[in-house]
C-alpha cells in the first residue's frame, strides 16, 4: 500500500510511519519550503541579464527554472540563498538583497 | 508462499558439509542477486555458487567485491532494487560489514545472510566460537543458529519466506559453527528442487527501486522526531517475525516432516538438571544427555535456535515446565566483565522477569575453537546437582576446558 | 555412543590424510552408514602434521567434538611417530594402522607402550609400484577398511571403483592402478588382521561395526 506521506507529519504515532521511513513518491522536496531560511534574497536586473543560462545549473536547490531555452524569475519558495548564482553570472545581473523579500 | 497447500518432498539422503549444504539450498532457491568476499570459513559458499553460475544451473547474479563492507553494501542495493539478496561471510568478514548491517535492517531489506560462525581476532584465529554473530545482535537482524548441517540447509530454506513477510520485512542471518559444521561431511536429507522452490516462492515485493512510474525513496535522512518512531516500528516488526518463524517452521514440517521452533526441548520432560546450549554442541550435549541418562541422571538440553527475536518468554516457560533445579548456560562467546556472555546474561534476565527464579550458572566454553566434548557435559551436570544440593557455591561465570 | 567406529587419521598436510577421511565417510555412507567425516584446522603448511577423524555407525551421530578414544588410528607418514603421540587414548582393543615398509615388530617400539594390535602397510611401495607416483591415502584408506570391517571388501572396491569413475571421468586409465592399489593393500591389512586375531575380518570385541550390520 503506497502511503500518503502528505498525511505523515511529526504528530504521527510510530504505527502510521511507512517502512524504515520510505518514501513513496517523487519531487517530495518541493513539499518543504526551505526558502524561509534565506537571510539575503537573490535578485535579477533583466536588463543586465544576456541569458547565457550559466546560473541555472550551479544553483544547488534548482531554484533558476528555465523554459525555453531561456531562464525564468527565482524559485523563492525554495532558494536559500546562497548567493552562487552571483558569482557564476558574468555579467553582474544577479545581486543579493539584505533580508528575506526580493 | 503458500502455508496452506505445502508441495511435500521426498527425502534425497545424502552425505555432504554444512557449507555444501547451504550452497544446495542457494542452488534451490536461485536468488537474484549474491554480493560476497571470500573468508575462512565461509569461502567455500560463494566458491560453490559461482560454479553453479558458470554451469549454467542458476542465474544469479554474482558481484565479485573488494571487501566485506561493499558486499553489504551492495546488497542493500540490490535488494531496495526489487532483487532477492544474499550474502555470506564469517568473522573479521561480519565485522567489517557493521555500519551496513545496521542500515539493511532500518531499511526493512529482507536481505540473507549466511554466517559461518568464526571467532574475531583477536587472537588472531579461524575457528569457531559465537563472538561475530553475538557481536551482531543489537543489528536488529533475525538470527536463526543451527546444530549441523541438515539444520544449516533447512534454516536456510526458511529464511526467505520469513525475511520477506508482509508483517517483518527484515534481514536474516542464518548461522552455523565454522569448520565444525560447515567442514564435516554428515549424513543429510535434502529435499526435491520443486517442493523447495513452491516453498520459497517468487520475489514479489510491493515497493522497489527499479519500478518505473512508482517513485520511492529509501533511506532517507531522518530527523530525530521521526527517528525514535521508525526505531520502534523496527523493533515491534522484530516481535511479529516470532510469529512468522513459527508458522514458517510449521509449513516446513508439512513439506520435509521436519518442523521448527524457537528451540528444541531434548529429554526435558522430567529433567532435573537443564542445558541451554546454541549450535554444533548441543549435538555433543545430547549425546552426553542420553548417557547420563541410561545412567539414572535426569539431565536435559534446551537447544536454542532462534536468538533474535529473542524467545524470552518461551525459554521462561520451558524451564518453569520442566521444574528443574538448576541450569546451565552455554556461551560460546565471551563479553569481558559483561554480566555474564550474552546468554547468561539475557536468559536469567528473561527468568526474572518472567517470575521463574531457577538457579543458573553460566558457562564459557569452546572459545576459538577449543574443543568441547562430551566428558565436558558430564562435568557441568555434576557440578549442577552440586550447586542444587548446596555442597558448592554456584559460580557467576566459569570457563571449560580452561588450563588454570 | 553405541556401534560407533570411531578412527582418528594422522598425516603432514599435503599427503592426503583429509581427502581419505572423507572418502572413507563416501564409501560407507553409501553402505548405508551415519557418517562423520572432518578435519582439525590449524595453520596448515604442506608439510605439518594434521589430524583428521571418522565416526561411522549405525545411529544418528551428534557428538560434535574430535575424537580422544578411537578404535582406531592411522598414521599415513611414519616420521610422525617420533613427533605425535598418535596412540594417545587408542583403544587396547582396537588397532594402528602405520604406512612404513617396516614391519609390526620393528614399528611396536616407537608406539609408547600400546598393546594393541599394529598393521603395517607399505603404502609407498604400493603407490609407486601400481600408480607410478607416492600417493600414500588411496592404500591406507583400504587399509583402513579392511582394519575395521566397516564393508566387505567387494562392496569397498565396488564403491570405489564408482567414485573413481567419476572422479578419473577424464583420464579413465588411472582407474585400473588406483584399484589394484585398493587391492592390494586390502589384503595385505586383512591378513595382518587375520593374523593378529585368528579372525577372518576385523572383528573385535564386543564393538565390531561388520558384527552390528550382520545382526542389523
Amino acid at each position: 500500500m503506497r502511503t500518503d506521506i502528505t498525511k505523515i507529519n511529526e504528530r504521527s504515532p510510530y504505527t502510521d510511519l511507512t517502512e524504515g521511513l520510505q518514501l513513496f513518491a517523487g519531487g517530495t522536496s518541493r513539499l518543504f519550503g526551505t526558502g524561509e531560511w534565506r537571510t539575503n534574497t537573490p535578485v535579477l536586473d533583466q536588463d543586465k541579464c544576456r541569458q547565457c543560462l550559466l546560473c541555472a545549473p550551479v544553483c544547488p536547490d534548482s531554484c533558476i527554472p528555465v523554459k525555453d531555452g531561456k531562464r525564468l524569475c527565482f524559485d523563492y519558495e525554495h532558494c536559500k540563498g546562497c548567493g552562487i548564482c552571483v558569482k557564476a553570472c558574468p555579467f553582474g545581473a544577479i545581486t543579493m538583497k539584505e533580508g528575506i523579500e526580493a | 508462499m503458500s502455508r496452506e497447500n505445502v508441495m511435500k518432498s521426498r527425502a534425497i539422503p545424502e552425505r555432504m558439509s554444512g557449507n555444501e549444504a547451504v550452497s544446495f539450498a542457494i542452488r534451490q532457491v536461485n536468488p537474484d542477486v549474491m554480493p560476497a568476499f571470500p573468508i575462512t570459513p565461509s569461502t567455500e559458499i560463494p566458491q560453490m555458487v559461482s560454479t553453479f553460475i558458470a554451469n549454467g544451473e542458476i542465474d544469479t547474479e554474482f558481484i565479485p567485491v573488494e571487501s566485506e563492507h561493499s558486499a553489504m553494501s551492495a546488497a542493500i542495493g540490490a535488494e531496495a532494487a526489487g532483487a532477492r539478496t544474499m550474502t555470506a561471510t564469517s568473522s573479521a568478514g561480519l565485522a567489517l560489514m557493521w555500519e551496513e548491517l545496521l542500515l539493511a535492517a532500518s531499511n526493512r531489506l529482507p536481505i540473507v545472510l549466511t554466517l559461518v560462525n568464526r571467532t574475531l581476532s583477536g587472537p588472531i584465529n579461524i575457528n569457531c566460537d559465537h563472538s561475530d554473530g553475538m557481536g551482531a545482535r543489537d543489528t536488529g537482524w533475525i538470527q536463526i543458529y543451527a546444530e549441523n548441517n541438515q539444520e544449516a540447509y533447512d534454516n536456510y530454506i526458511q529464511a526467505f519466506p520469513i525475511a520477506e513477510d508482509p508483517r517483518v520485512h527484515l534481514p536474516v542471518m542464518i548461522c552455523q559453527d565454522g569448520f565444525i559444521t560447515s567442514h564435516a561431511v554428515e549424513n543429510i536429507e535434502l529435499l526435491e528442487d520443486a517442493p523447495v522452490k513452491a516453498f520459497v516462492g517468487e520475489y514479489e515485493p510491493e515497493e522497489f527501486l527499479l519500478n518505473p512510474g512508482k517513485p520511492v525513496s529509501v533511506g532517507p535522512y531522518s530527523v530525530s522526531a521521526y527517528a525514535m518512531e521508525a526505531k520502534k516500528a523496527q523493533e515491534a516488526a522484530m516481535e511479529r517475525a516470532g510469529e512468522v518463524i513459527l508458522e514458517v517452521g510449521e509449513c516446513f514440517g508439512k513439506m520435509s516432516g521436519r518442523s521448527y521452533g524457537f528451540f528444541e526441548e531434548y529429554r526435558t520432560e522430567d529433567a532435573e538438571y537443564l542445558m541451554i546450549i546454541m549450535g554444533s554442541a548441543a549435538g555433543t550435549a545430547k549425546a552426553a544427555v542420553d548417557l547420563l541418562r541410561e545412567e539414572g541422571h535426569k539431565v536435559g538440553v534446551l537447544k536454542l535456535r532462534v536468538f533474535r527475536p529473542f524467545p524470552e518468554k518461551e525459554i521462561a516457560e520451558a524451564i518453569s515446565r520442566s521444574g528443574c533445579r538448576a541450569v546451565a548456560i552455554m556461551d560460546r562467546c565471551e563479553s569481558y566483565n559483561g554480566c555474564s556472555g550474552p546468554l547468561g546474561s539475557e536468559i536469567p534476565a528473561g527468568l526474572y522477569r518472567n517470575k521463574v527464579m531457577t538457579q543458573t550458572v553460566n558457562y564459557i566454553y569452546g572459545l576459538a575453537g577449543r574443543d568441547f566434548t562430551v566428558d565436558h557435559v558430564r562435568d557441568i551436570f555434576a557440578e549442577l546437582e552440586e550447586v542444587a544440593q548446596g555442597t558448592m557455591k554456584a559460580p557467576n561465570h566459569k570457563y571449560i576446558g580452561l588450563r588454570e | 555412543m553405541k556401534n560407533t567406529v570411531e578412527i582418528r587419521w594422522h598425516g603432514r598436510g599435503g599427503q592426503g590424510a583429509k581427502t581419505a577421511a572423507l572418502l572413507l565417510a563416501d564409501v560407507a555412507f553409501k553402505t548405508g552408514c551415519c557418517v562423520q567425516g572432518f578435519p582439525e584446522y590449524g595453520p596448515e603448511r604442506m608439510g605439518a602434521p594434521i589430524t583428521a577423524f571418522n565416526r561411522i555407525s549405525e545411529e544418528k551421530i551428534r557428538v560434535h567434538s574430535n575424537i580422544y578414544d578411537p578404535d582406531y588410528v592411522v598414521v599415513v607418514d611414519e616420521t610422525l611417530l617420533h613427533s605425535v603421540h598418535v596412540t594417545d587414548g587408542l583403544k587396547e582393543d582396537g588397532a594402528i594402522i602405520v604406512n612404513t615398509a617396516k614391519s609390526a615388530k620393528e614399528i611396536r617400539p616407537l608406539l609408547r607402550g600400546y598393546k594393541g594390535r599394529v598393521l603395517t602397510v607399505d603404502a609407498r611401495h604400493i603407490s609407486e609400484k601400481m600408480l607410478g607416483r607416492n600417493f600414500p591415502n588411496t592404500p591406507m584408506l583400504a587399509a583402513t577398511a579392511a582394519a575395521t570391517g566397516i564393508m566387505s571388501r567387494e562392496k569397498f572396491l565396488r564403491e570405489m571403483e564408482a567414485s573413481f569413475a567419476h572422479k578419473f571421468a577424464k583420464k579413465p586409465e588411472v582407474i585400473r592402478g588406483n584399484m589394484a592399489a585398493l587391492e592390494m593393500a586390502y589384503d595385505k591389512a586383512e591378513i595382518d588382521m587375520m593374523r593378529t586375531t585368528g579372525n577372518s575380518s576385523g572383528k573385535k570385541a564386543g564393538k565390531s561395526s561388520k558384527e552390528m550390520k550382520r545382526s542389523a
